[in-house]
């Protein structure tokens, strides 16, 4: 149903933002600073519009499966590629945490003085990136996006981090490059193989099984048979997520990112960036590679496994606030893959009710929505507390801070249980629903990775005691707690953070659809 | 057949000997008192004007005729080559004009003439003796050209040099030819080629039944003979060491004229005295399949030559030295054209030689143009010249592009035409290929040391000497010379087009 | 109509060497009225073209007594070069702006040259197609020689005398071809159609196509792109990346492999895995992908860095051309477009934008200047510009990129793979440029600094000419059909019919 353009719009809204407040002279700071963040609400705004509009029972649109407010034009004909918009639960929910986190991190960056207009622009941007990939439902138009976000990442990274921002910012970039050429060249496979670049259209043949022997008929001539080729192409397009999600041991880059970039980049790299890497999954890999997921299971799921307690594991090593928060933030992403592979489960088990799936899928979306809030929020309580400790952000270098800044260690106080997992706030919801669903999909996995929530226990506590209890550190006496404008600012994050914890239902209401498809699209 | 109709048929060449005497008297009796530059005006005038007569009367009278069994030929080919020697002389003498190496103004132009006269009755003969004799008439004029500037001594050494290297070169080619007159009793071509196919010639029987042809090692002395004689004259390796220093220590136009017209008239009889002279003994020069014969031998002798002069070539100082090596090089391209003689007859090779002259004699003239102006033709006297000499520079580019066979000049077609002749010789085709692709290959090395002469024109900044205006007979005849250039390689049917009605003439 | 690309460019050359000699202005003027003029003609011809026809332009007998032809006709792959041409030349003269020193004669040499390779892309005969293709190497030799920088001599005779070298093996190639077709046509369409045995191709085929080779920097024998780039003045160098390193590749496609499509099957035998000269040249070609991106990842010479991507860029248009398949040709006559674009933007923003300013081109020198914050302007062109090259989607380079590979993993997976990675250094050796350059830290500020302190501004021709370059890449990036549509069907002509016909399994 090509209605009104929403989504067209949603995309066009940051970028033509972004284009207007770069064009800002450099000394129009405040104008910057408000236009951005105009542009950003407005995007929300627009987000909520779609929200609204969403229609969770939909089902069946022009491609068949309910993907609403589509959108779809004739690009390159000569490569069957098009101009393919479209949204389910999954696309809404990441528009909707984009749409969140990007006003969060603008607000975030007040601190930032040199060439503002700049900076937001290019934040702008990213979002646009954002909001194309996870509505674009057309390879090429959706790599597009996806490299089109990396662009403006780097040059945040690049121009704005901290000392060792350049290597930094190099890294990420060649890393995610890697990523990105494997994917395309796996994906050049695939539509010689399928003579198609629509996911949806993938998807229907890697379901129907016919991927091995259309690889098999079309480029089986190599020797290697189809099975093989498919393998190959599935371990590229994995590749390409894996780095971005990040996956250990594809994560070297993150740390140094995390760390070197400025706060407000940081949620949006965490909060965010990474988040398209677990959308790729759900979105791509996994409908259009059923039984090569199902074949991988076992590796995948240990890969997952790992990710999780050494992640954990290393957070609890760092001496450094933000480091320890980008590795717990590998940690958490870790049980939404671990939910993902577990539910792509052999075909013994497709006899099984797909309730467990469906439960540890819908786990999987929820996480990565209230993990982008949850480590947005806490990346953004690291940076004031930078601001206040003059830059100074190491686990030892604070200490008893709630006697002076009550306020600010009790909200990031909240931040930290959330990501905890405590129940009531968000972050309970979403792992409890993984484990339930993976419990009997696949025991021995779910049983490693409780020692991973044990280890973040470890650590976040650690970060409490060191940072909020224990003797004041003179230095800090005259260290001033958030102002009122401050609260004001992270207040809504905070309240989200409990809504959602209380009443999931929220975002559940939106997923369920399309959960029982993912699901029904496993299926053997 | 009466002396009339004789004299009807050696008309052109009369006219120049007239226009030579004439010249001659009127030097000796009126232009003694004039100052030397109005008297050397007079005489080249009236050189031109028995050029031009003699132009003037091959156009209107074509005839074809056959005198003295083959002392006296003449067809359309024939006629061609004429013009082009005439051509070529005019040229010469206008770029003499404004050159003062010699108070013997008359002696040089009536000179100039005679050469020029000797060289027609040279490509007109298809009798040996007659060869021989209009062979050594054009050498002994060219000699004295050579020798003609008294008061530069290199000039009287390149002239002895060139005088007996080419004395040498003349035994041999008598001795050659006593031998073929021994062997056929005649000295006509054909007749030689045909007494040789009957005489000369034993057949073997190679063991396996294969009959092959054995040469009567007496003709082939004789060949090897008359082709080393030639050799000399054509300046192709290893015969070339005198060219260098003629090219060098002549006066210019006499360089010129030797490099030009004096190259046309002895590659046009070489090929024809190798063609019809010596016709079925060809051999083959194709890769593997070499047959005794005279085309493997030209083939050495064409491969040596464009190795030989186009590496010495790279590492000359001196423009005209460079030019001379260069030579060398271009007589080992037209070899092919000799050798392809039989196949497209001799058009390539005629095409190929006056363009080749056309480029040699302007480049010649910017020479001497640069040589008055700062006493030498080292590379390094060019330095700048194209800030101080814009249109004298462009008329150099196009005459050393040209010889370096790029297009769209004629010197460019002259390489296509000559080698798509001699790959086209022989069954199967291609035989040739290995020299043709070592020719091509040579003149990709040949683009070295002509650039060189560029860059020094062009990118070495000006040099602070005056400003080089070539006086206005020598500035248009090299303008008349590049239009020519440019003109013959952008519409080669120009000529091509004659060259073809005269082999459909003579019927090839 | 477009026979006139190559009329203007040399009346525009004639013009300006009748032009008053020391009236720099003058020369710019006319030099850029004939390059739009030329561009212009090429967009209407591009306009007016219809898919997967051979239009005739002009087809008179020129030397009748050898059957040549005065031939031009134009099908969407000479017209997309076309217009790359007609792009390339405009913003080059708008980058040679600053030319002072004997300006007239620089435009002429360029005209001269841009008319070379109109007629190049336009010729039809052989015989007339060699013409122009030698034409075009003289003004390069004078155009680096007179006008170029580090050592420009070298560089310029390197670059004259592999072009003759390489124009040698063509021609005795074409001789041979032409004797044993019985010297009767040059007529690429007539040739084309004649069978000549499988031997015979199989051993002139090698030698056109390395011939050509050369000029569109066929590993090994690239070396004389970057020392030629690197010498040449910068819209001399914009030339050499954006067109004539593509008159080579060309020449690969539409000579080589239409006439002597059979040199493309197997040998026979193998060596080392290498079946065929198709192997053999695909090996090269990715090898030059990956060896030039790796060479431009070490190079201390900012020049040098984008002399070595234009060799590893020009890699892919040969393993497209040598895919044999529709994808793949397409892929490489677009990255023949895009590298043209893309390669010429950067060299303009390494010469002119940062070299004439700052006169260093040494990246450790660069790195004390911070220019991104002295010349903004140039650092988002190379930005732009960089990412192009990346062959980041929405830039001519991805779709170009992304079909080459296409028909590489059709054709030879691993080359592809090896391209890939060819990509991925490419990626690293423009973020190194890039940050050496532009975003370096003061703290190692060198001298040089100080002095770059005072950098005149970018100025508008430059600007001009960089949007042109950045708007047509973007342009073809979004919207690739507007050439594709073009340049597919032309594939589905009869002169690649055999050439075709023998690929894929």
């Amino acid at each position: 149903m090509n209605g009104a353009p929403l989504l067209t719009a949603l995309t066009l809204l940051p970028l033509v933002g972004g284009t207007v407040v770069i064009g800002l002279a450099p000394d129009q700071k405040q104008l910057a600073r408000r236009l951005g963040l105009g542009f950003s609400l407005a995007g929300l705004a627009l987000a909520m519009v779609l929200w609204a509009r969403f229609n969770p029972a939909y089902q069946g649109g022009d491609s068949g499966p309910a993907f609403q407010f589509e959108e779809r034009y004739s690009w390159i004909p000569a490569l069957a590629v098009e101009y393919h918009l479209g949204m389910d639960g999954l696309g809404l929910l990441m528009v909707l945490l984009s749409a969140l986190v990007v006003p969060m991190a603008l607000l975030a960056s007040g601190l930032i003085e040199e060439r503002v207009p700049l900076y937001f622009g290019l934040v702008l941007w990213l979002e646009a990136g954002l909001f194309g990939t996870f509505t674009a439902l057309n390879f090429i138009h959706w790599f597009l996006f996806w490299e089109l976000s990396l662009v403006p990442a780097f040059f945040l990274i690049r121009l704005w981090g901290g000392p060792l921002r350049s290597e930094a910012a190099t890294q990420f970039f060649v890393y995610t490059m890697a990523g990105s050429i494997a994917l395309l060249v796996g994906f050049l496979g695939l539509f010689l193989a399928g003579g198609k670049f629509d996911f949806i259209q993938l998807s229907e043949l890697g379901r129907a099984g016919g991927l091995v022997p259309a690889l098999a008929a079309k480029l089986g001539w190599h020797g290697a048979g189809g099975e093989r080729l498919a393998l190959v192409i599935f371990a590229g397009v994995f590749f390409g997520f894996a780095v971005k999600v990040p996956l250990i041991p594809f994560h070297t880059w993150l740390p140094g990112a995390y760390a070197e970039a400025p706060t407000g980049t940081t949620m949006l790299l965490s909060g965010l960036m990474s988040k398209m890497g677990v959308y790729g999954l759900l979105r791509i890999l996994a409908p259009i590679f059923p039984d090569q997921m199902r074949q991988l299971r076992t590796p995948l799921l240990w890969l997952a496994v790992i990710t999780i307690l050494l992640s954990a594991s290393a957070a609890i090593a760092q001496k450094d606030l933000k480091r320890t928060l980008a590795y717990s933030s590998i940690n958490h992403l870790g049980y939404c893959l671990l939910g993902i592979f577990a539910v792509a489960g052999p075909g013994s088990m497709a006899a099984w009710p797909a309730t467990e799936r469906a439960a540890a899928l819908e786990g999987v979306l929820l996480q990565m929505f209230n993990h982008g809030l949850t480590v947005a929020t806490l990346f953004w309580f690291v940076g004031l507390l930078e601001e206040r400790g003059g830059g100074l952000r190491g686990l030892a270098d604070f200490g008893g801070l709630r006697k002076v800044a009550p306020v600010l260690c009790g909200l990031m106080g909240i931040g930290l249980f959330s990501s905890l997992g405590l129940p009531g706030l968000n972050g309970f919801v979403g792992e409890f629903l993984i484990f339930k669903g993976v419990f009997p999909l696949a025991t021995w996995a779910a049983c490693l990775s409780v020692l991973g929530l044990l280890l973040t226990a470890v650590f976040i506590l650690t970060i409490l005691h060191r940072v909020f209890y224990g003797p004041l550190n003179p230095s800090w006496s005259k260290l001033p707690d958030l102002t009122v404008a401050e609260r004001v600012r992270v207040l809504p994050a905070i309240a989200l953070m409990f809504a959602l914890g209380i009443y999931p239902q929220w975002v559940l209401g939106a997923i369920h659809g399309t959960v029982a498809r993912l699901v029904e699209g496993l299926k053997p | 057949m009466s002396y009339l109709q004789l004299l009807e048929q050696a008309a052109p060449e009369t006219m120049l000997v007239v226009a030579a005497l004439g010249l001659l008297s009127a030097d000796l009796l009126g232009l003694r008192g004039l100052e030397s530059r109005f008297r050397r005006l007079i005489c080249a005038l009236i050189a031109c004007a028995g050029c031009a007569a003699a132009i003037g009367w091959l156009v209107v009278f074509p005839h074809q005729a056959n005198f003295l069994g083959g002392m006296l030929v003449a067809d359309p080919m024939i006629r061609l080559v004429k013009i082009g020697l005439v051509v070529l002389t005019v040229f010469t003498v206008l770029l003499s004009v404004e050159t003062d190496f010699t108070p013997h103004v008359g002696e040089y132009f009536a000179l100039v003439l005679f050469g020029t006269v000797g060289m027609m009755f040279l490509v007109s003969a298809e009798d040996l003796l007659m060869i021989f004799i209009s062979l050594e008439f054009t050498s002994l004029s060219l000699y004295i050209l050579t020798a003609f500037d008294k008061r530069n001594v290199h000039s009287t050494e390149a002239a002895l040099k060139y005088f007996l290297f080419g004395s040498v070169a003349a035994a041999f080619t008598l001795f050659g030819i006593s031998l073929l007159y021994g062997i056929a009793g005649s000295t006509n071509l054909a007749e030689i080629a045909r007494a040789a196919a009957g005489n000369a010639v034993r057949a073997i029987d190679g063991g396996d039944g294969s009959a092959g042809k054995l040469i009567d090692p007496l003709l082939a002395g004789a060949m090897v003979m008359t082709i080393l004689g030639f050799g000399f004259k054509v300046a192709a390796a290893p015969f070339h060491l005198w060219a260098p220093d003629a090219y060098q220590g002549a006066p210019i136009p006499s360089a010129a004229f030797i490099a030009s017209a004096s190259k046309v008239a002895s590659f046009f009889i070489f090929a024809k005295v190798m063609s019809t002279g010596f016709a079925g003994f060809e051999g083959s020069g194709a890769w593997q399949a070499v047959r005794a014969g005279w085309v493997p031998v030209l083939a050495v002798l064409a491969g040596a030559s464009m190795v030989v002069g186009n590496l010495a070539a790279l590492v000359q100082s001196s423009v005209r030295r460079l030019l001379a090596y260069s030579a060398v090089a271009h007589a080992g391209y037209m070899l092919l054209g000799v050798m392809s003689g039989a196949g497209l007859g001799l058009a390539p090779l005629v095409y190929y030689a006056l363009t080749y002259s056309l480029g040699v004699v302007g480049a010649f003239g910017v020479v001497s143009v640069v040589q008055q102006h700062t006493g030498g033709d080292r590379l390094a006297d060019f330095a700048g010249l194209s800030r101080r000499a814009p249109a004298l520079s462009f008329c150099m580019m196009i005459f050393m592009l040209s010889l370096a066979g790029i297009p769209p000049l004629a010197g460019f077609f002259g390489k296509f035409y000559l080698f798509s002749a001699a790959l086209g010789v022989g069954a199967p085709p291609l035989g040739l290929l290995w020299l043709v692709g070592l020719a091509i290959a040579m003149s990709a090395v040949s683009l070295y040391y002509y650039l060189q002469v560029l860059k020094q024109i062009y990118v070495v900044e000006a040099s602070p000497s005056p400003l080089a205006h070539p006086a206005p007979v020598t500035a248009w005849t090299l303008v008349a010379l590049a239009v020519g250039v440019v003109a013959l390689g952008c519409a080669p049917d120009l000529l091509t087009e004659k060259l073809a009605a005269a082999l459909r003439a003579v019927g090839v | 109509m477009l026979a006139w690309t190559i009329y203007v460019s040399f009346l525009g050359a004639a013009a300006l060497m009748l032009a008053p000699r020391d009236d720099a202005r003058a020369a710019r003027l006319i030099a850029l009225l004939a390059a739009s003029a030329g561009f212009g003609i090429a967009l209407a011809g591009a306009f007016q073209a219809t898919p997967g026809e051979l239009k005739t332009i002009v087809k008179i007998p020129w030397i009748r007594s050898l059957g040549i032809e005065y031939y031009l006709a134009a099908d969407g792959i000479s017209l997309t070069l076309l217009l790359l041409t007609g792009v390339v030349a405009v913003a080059g003269v708008l980058f040679s702006w600053n030319v002072e020193h004997r300006a007239k004669e620089f435009f002429a040499f360029y005209l001269a040259l841009i008319g070379g390779v109109y007629g190049v892309f336009l010729s039809f005969d052989l015989f007339l197609l060699f013409v122009f293709y030698e034409l075009a190497i003289i003004p390069k030799y004078f155009l680096i020689a007179i006008w170029g920088s580090t050592r420009k001599e070298y560089g310029a005779m390197k670059l004259a005398l592999y072009s003759f070298a390489g124009s040698a093996l063509v021609f005795i190639g074409l001789l041979a071809a032409y004797v044993t077709a019985g010297a009767k046509t040059m007529s690429l369409v007539e040739l084309a159609r004649y069978p000549f045995a499988r031997d015979f191709q199989l051993w002139v085929f090698p030698l056109v196509f390395v011939g050509f080779g050369v000029l569109a920097g066929l590993w090994p024998f690239h070396t004389w792109a970057p020392t030629g780039h690197v010498a040449a003045p910068t819209a001399g160098s914009m030339l050499l990346a954006g067109v004539v390193m593509k008159l080579g590749a060309y020449g690969c496609l539409r000579v080589a492999m239409t006439l002597f499509p059979r040199g493309l099957d197997g040998w026979g035998f193998s060596v080392l895995g290498l079946g065929s000269w198709r192997d053999l040249l695909s090996l090269l070609a990715a090898i030059g992908i990956v060896y030039g991106a790796m060479v431009a990842l070490v190079q201390k010479d900012f020049k040098f860095v984008i002399g070595y991507s234009s060799v590893s860029q020009m890699g892919f248009v040969l393993l497209g051309l040598l895919t044999l398949d529709p994808v793949g040709l397409n892929g490489a006559v677009l990255q023949m477009f895009s590298h043209g674009l893309v390669g010429g933007l950067l060299f303009a923003v390494v010469g002119r934008m940062v070299y004439d300013r700052t006169h260093t081109r040494q990246l450790a020198e660069l790195q004390g200047m911070r220019l991104e914050r002295l010349l903004p302007f140039a650092a988002v062109s190379f930005v732009l510009g960089g990412v192009a090259s990346m062959g980041l989607p929405g830039f001519s380079g991805f779709v170009a990129e992304l079909q080459v590979l296409l028909g590489a993993w059709r054709a030879f997976p691993v080359l592809g793979a090896l391209a890939g990675l060819g990509l991925l250094v490419g990626v690293a050796y423009i973020l190194r440029a890039l940050q050496m350059a532009f975003f370096g830290e003061p703290a190692s500020a060198r001298p040089g600094a100080g002095a770059a302190a005072d950098l005149a501004p970018i100025s508008v021709p430059e600007r001009l000419g960089a949007a042109l370059l950045i708007g047509a890449s973007l342009l073809v990036g979004l919207f690739p059909q507007l050439l594709l549509h073009l340049i597919a069907p032309s594939f589905a002509s009869p002169l690649f019919g055999e050439l075709l016909k023998g690929a894929g399994p």
